[in-house]
């Protein structure tokens, strides 16, 4: 019997053949290549609602400063909010040693060869932690502005870093992962007397490619701008509910 | 070099479904905003299949292309990119409709 349609073996035309030659059968697929991914990030997403941890997932390319922000930012307000961080790197553990001499509880992931962190490799780096008393968790991600914007880790939200040393155009050159942030920090603005960055032009682009993103200037070495953001993390945090991100 | 990864997906998704039986063709879709290098994948599934089910298999990949709807005024627009305007008013606040795809669509197996 013919295993396609379940007809007999006489003659018949509608569009398969039964020769040997002819054996080849079509399996309907239909499923997302980031499938798997995408349920650990569910899973990690329900594991953080359960325990009431806002998450971040901090990207940007190499050099931003997005280790400069946290230890700025767990200095700050290590005594108003229980943090945790894990660290993501392709090699060393030296941006967790950095994070560590804060005294906030950290774990660094080495990608190896990898490019990105994905929702496996956080949902192992979090066993790490006591979930149930931490406030909020910041994933600071492998630098590359590419890769990482594809994998959903379980964040509530992504921040994205431009630094202005950097071109004012990568958000128009990196769209995806400005399109899928929902706060850009711009920092290093302490620079801007002597960096050709135009400012204004950086955020016409970033809202061309996410017209919905929120844009906070920040330096961590000067400090400036920094209440801003701890006043949107302290918001977005504390609005935290059922696993969803707090509208901004 | 997420491709690498990404066609690692691909593999074991279609040793899944084929349980045990000789991969011919593999039939992918990847959107044009999806970030996903197609000629990169090719590069990778050589590599990624040696030694599976899908050793020596086709790969078939079908460029999706990208299109938005116009929130402001919802005219259906072919884009390139998260940055293109919709091509009626010129407004940037679209809803994209398809370009995001990364899917396994069928195998054929022996």
């Amino acid at each position: 019997m013919c295993t396609d349609c379940g007809c007999g073996p006489a003659p018949h035309h509608h569009g398969h053949g039964h020769g040997a030659e002819d054996s080849a059968r079509t399996v309907a697929i239909e499923t997302d290549i980031l499938s798997k991914n995408d349920r650990l990030a569910r899973g990690n997403r329900a594991l953080f609602a359960k325990q009431g941890v806002f998450v971040l997932n901090l990207v940007s390319s190499p050099g931003s400063g997005k280790t400069s922000i946290l230890e700025r930012s767990l200095r700050d307000l290590r005594d108003v909010h229980h943090f945790a961080v894990v660290e993501g790197d392709q090699q060393t553990d030296n941006d967790a040693a950095r994070i560590a001499a804060t005294g906030v509880p950290v774990k660094q992931v080495n990608t190896g060869a990898g490019c990105h962190l994905d929702a496996h490799m956080v949902g192992h780096a979090v066993e790490h932690f006591d979930l149930s008393s931490l406030d909020i968790l910041l994933i600071e991600n492998v630098g590359n502005l590419v890769c990482p914007a594809s994998f959903d880790l379980g964040e509530h939200h992504k921040v994205v870093v431009l630094s202005v040393t950097e071109g004012e155009d990568k958000p128009l050159k990196y769209p995806s992962m400005f399109h899928h942030a929902d706060l850009m920090l711009l920092n290093k603005v302490d620079l801007l007397p002597h960096v050709d960055f135009d400012v204004e032009r950086c955020k016409a682009f970033a809202r061309q490619v996410n017209p919905a993103i929120r844009i906070l200037e920040v330096s961590s070495k000067s400090g400036q701008g920094m209440e801003a953001w701890y006043a949107w993390l302290g918001r977005a945090a504390g609005k935290r509910s059922g696993g969803r991100g707090p509208s901004l | 070099m997420h491709e690498l990864a990404i066609t690692q997906n691909i593999v074991e998704i279609c040793e899944a479904n084929a349980a045990g039986r000789k991969v011919r063709t593999v039939h992918v879709e990847i959107g044009e905003l999806s970030g996903v290098v197609p000629e990169a994948v090719d590069f990778c599934f050589e590599a990624c299949s040696r030694e599976t089910s899908l050793h020596g298999a086709r790969l078939r990949i079908d460029r999706v292309p990208a299109r938005a709807r116009c929130r402001t005024c919802a005219a259906e627009s072919a884009i390139r990119s998260y940055h293109d305007p919709c091509s009626a008013c010129g407004a940037y606040q679209l809803d994209i409709l398809s370009g995001e795809e990364l899917r396994v669509k069928q195998l054929e197996v022996e």
